[in-house]
């Protein structure tokens, strides 16, 4: 009795009977969807037509749906297509799939040129609100910095340390690498073509302006933001998910308070270190390849350095730090905050988080330079 | 491919759905299964109870093969899960329909894209039937068409509970684990939960693994009761047999305050 599934048409007098057998299940649903459209073109017969489901030796939803829209489409006019040889054991079944109401599925995924505006102009619209959404953010952190200085006892001074941990001594390693190897490279390609023009020790005052000036900074900025500012958005974003920023408020904690400000203390905080670490850690690297490579011994190399950069090289990079800090953490925190309830809504705060991140921090730059420029650092 | 199916079912007909021998499960030194031994039988609601921390989720875990055992062996429909090659398993797996606590739903999938997420891994069939089987495992569940198109953020407690069991139920499997299904419902959802794995157990001819703590489902839904207690099942048989026991923690459990307002 078990077995592939058919469905035979058998003449009974006037009648058409419609004898299903074998097994009606899931693994034999696509047979099953062919056999039964078959069978639908049936309905403009003049015959009348009776379902037979005595043989069938299994039935489940997927078997049970299908002998319903049969019988639907069976179905002329008020004469209704019958069931029969329905055993018991299957009739709450074949009764509970009668209840369902067969609603074509909407779906709201096509494409027009009207929808595609109002997506381009949200989007622009979008804008706008990033930017009030940062500042809020700035105030609130401001205000929360206020009240801690206030109450000094309100200051999470475990948990500052812990991220200080995390983002400052934890990053050291691959800052210094990567800073050392950048220095390499400015260094080599500086010596390769200044050689040209007899030109090699001017190597020295490229590589110490670039680097204290802006690349020492940019860098490990732009690797603070995907390191630390990722991780931030990742963190506030699963805690959001799962409740427990909601839970700190109804506590009567304020959630910039216990969360984002230690965070953004100790991007504030690491942010120099690290900088300051990567360019002595760049011209580490330079000053090793001008040596190695250009022949500028170290007592050379430092001579030059000292005559070609002045404190104020040094001081326009590191001012700079804290000020990008505060926007990669604002940015983050901002972004982990705005995490909704879904898996993807965390990926997409999250890549948002360390691609806004990195424009702000270039964005900063910029702006920097042209304020260095016009007070003449 | 007839004469097969037909000996498997013989043989299945004959042997308990899920036969666990011996298992040990060991986190670390804390030994949570202790040669634990237990059948469940073909058709019935076993319910399936035990002190917070006993290790009830942790057997769970350990049948659908989500926790490493230590020692002993786990039969399902006949298949034994550690002999058996991938496509014995994914055929086990496809049988069998799994509700998590906290309903595991896909975040960045809608309920109807959850509930076809199996159909569309393991059948090749239409959208069409698909969308149209989906509404009627909506229905089943007692959940109206509309929420198909929601994303599971937008779902109460409830909701979450009833769509992840029309997930589970999705392929019409012959077995579902439900762990701790009525945990978070009002009592009137609880009820209503428990109606609705009854009728599902009746209309399908379900086998149902629930761990659960809601005496109401042990009362109304379960066919027999397996308690866990040291690692190991310390008794086992209808709810009768389980108030005639003297196990201290038995008694307690279906003799305390609770129960006792449950049953009057």
């Amino acid at each position: 009795m078990s077995g592939d599934p058919k469905l035979e048409r058998i003449a009974k007098g006037n009648a058409l009977a419609l004898c299903a057998t074998g097994t009606w299940t899931a693994s034999f649903a696509p047979v099953l969807e062919r056999m039964v459209a078959d069978a639908e073109k049936l309905a403009g017969s003049p015959q009348n037509i009776f379902i037979d489901v005595s043989e069938v030796a299994k039935l489940d939803t997927f078997g049970a749906w299908l002998i319903e829209r049969l019988r639907r489409s069976l179905t002329k006019g008020t004469v209704e297509a019958q069931i029969a040889g329905l055993s018991a054991n299957y009739s709450s079944l074949v009764d509970e799939v009668r209840r369902v109401r067969a609603t074509p599925v909407v779906d709201g995924s096509t494409i027009t040129i009207s929808g595609m505006l109002e997506q381009i102009g949200r989007a622009v619209a979008g804008v706008g609100g990033t930017f009030a959404g940062l500042i809020d953010m700035l105030g609130a952190v401001l205000a929360a910095g206020g009240h801690v200085l206030i109450h000094p006892r309100s200051f999470r001074l475990t948990s500052t340390v812990h991220h200080m941990e995390q983002v400052c001594w934890r990053a050291v390693p691959i800052i210094v690498l990567i800073t050392f190897l950048i220095g390499c490279i400015i260094a080599q390609q500086g010596i390769f073509h200044f050689r040209r023009f007899g030109a090699d020790i001017f190597v020295v005052d490229m590589l110490g302006v670039l680097v204290l000036r802006e690349i020492g900074v940019l860098l490990v900025a732009i690797m603070v933001a995907g390191r630390s500012g990722s991780a931030y958005t990742a963190e506030l974003g699963s805690m959001k998910m799962r409740e427990e920023i909601d839970a700190l408020r109804t506590m009567g904690f304020d959630p910039i308070e216990v969360l984002v400000l230690p965070r953004m203390l100790a991007l504030v905080l690491a942010l120099p270190i690290l900088a300051f670490l990567g360019a002595m850690a760049a011209l580490y690297g330079g000053g090793l390849v001008a040596w190695l490579y250009g022949g500028v011994d170290p007592e050379a190399f430092l001579l030059r350095l000292r005559d070609a950069i002045s404190i104020d090289h040094f001081i326009v990079g590191i001012v700079k730090a804290p000020v990008m800090a505060a926007v990669i953490g604002i940015v983050a925190c901002v972004e982990g905050l705005a995490v909704q309830g879904s898996a993807e809504s965390l990926g997409q705060h999250t890549t948002a988080s360390v691609v806004k991140g990195i424009f702000f921090v270039i964005v900063m730059d910029g702006v920097f330079a042209i304020f260095f420029a016009s007070i003449g650092m | 491919m007839a004469q097969d199916t037909q000996k498997e079912t013989r043989s299945e007909i004959q042997n308990p759905i899920i036969r666990v021998r011996d298992i040990t499960v060991q986190f670390g030194t804390t030994r949570v299964l202790d040669g634990l031994n237990l059948d469940v039988k073909r058709g019935e609601i076993l319910g399936f109870v035990g002190p917070s921390g006993a290790g009830k989720s942790v057997l769970t875990r350990t049948i659908i093969g989500l926790v490493p055992k230590v020692a002993g062996s786990i039969e399902v429909f006949g298949v034994d899960l550690d002999s058996s090659n991938t496509s014995q398993r994914r055929n086990v797996e496809r049988r069998w329909g799994v509700l998590f606590q906290q309903g595991a739903l896909f975040s960045s999938l809608t309920v109807r894209q959850n509930i076809q997420f199996p159909m569309r891994e393991y059948l090749r069939v239409s959208q069409r039937l698909m969308d149209e089987i989906t509404m009627a495992k909506l229905a089943m569940v007692g959940l109206k068409p509309e929420v198909a198109e929601r994303f599971p953020s937008e779902l109460s407690g409830g909701m979450i509970k009833r769509v992840a069991l029309a997930r589970a139920l999705s392929l019409d499997p012959d077995l579902v684990f439900l762990d701790e299904p009525t945990s978070g419902l009002d009592p009137i959802g609880a009820g209503d939960f428990d109606d609705l794995v009854r009728t599902l157990q009746r209309t399908l001819g379900l086998t149902v693994f629930m761990v659960t703590h809601d005496l109401d489902s042990l009362y109304t839904a379960c066919d027999r009761i397996a308690v866990l207690g040291n690692g190991k099942i310390i008794a086992a048989g209808s709810i009768a047999d389980m108030q005639a026991s003297q196990h201290p923690w038995l008694r307690q459990y279906f003799h305390g305050k609770r129960a006792r307002a449950v049953m009057s």
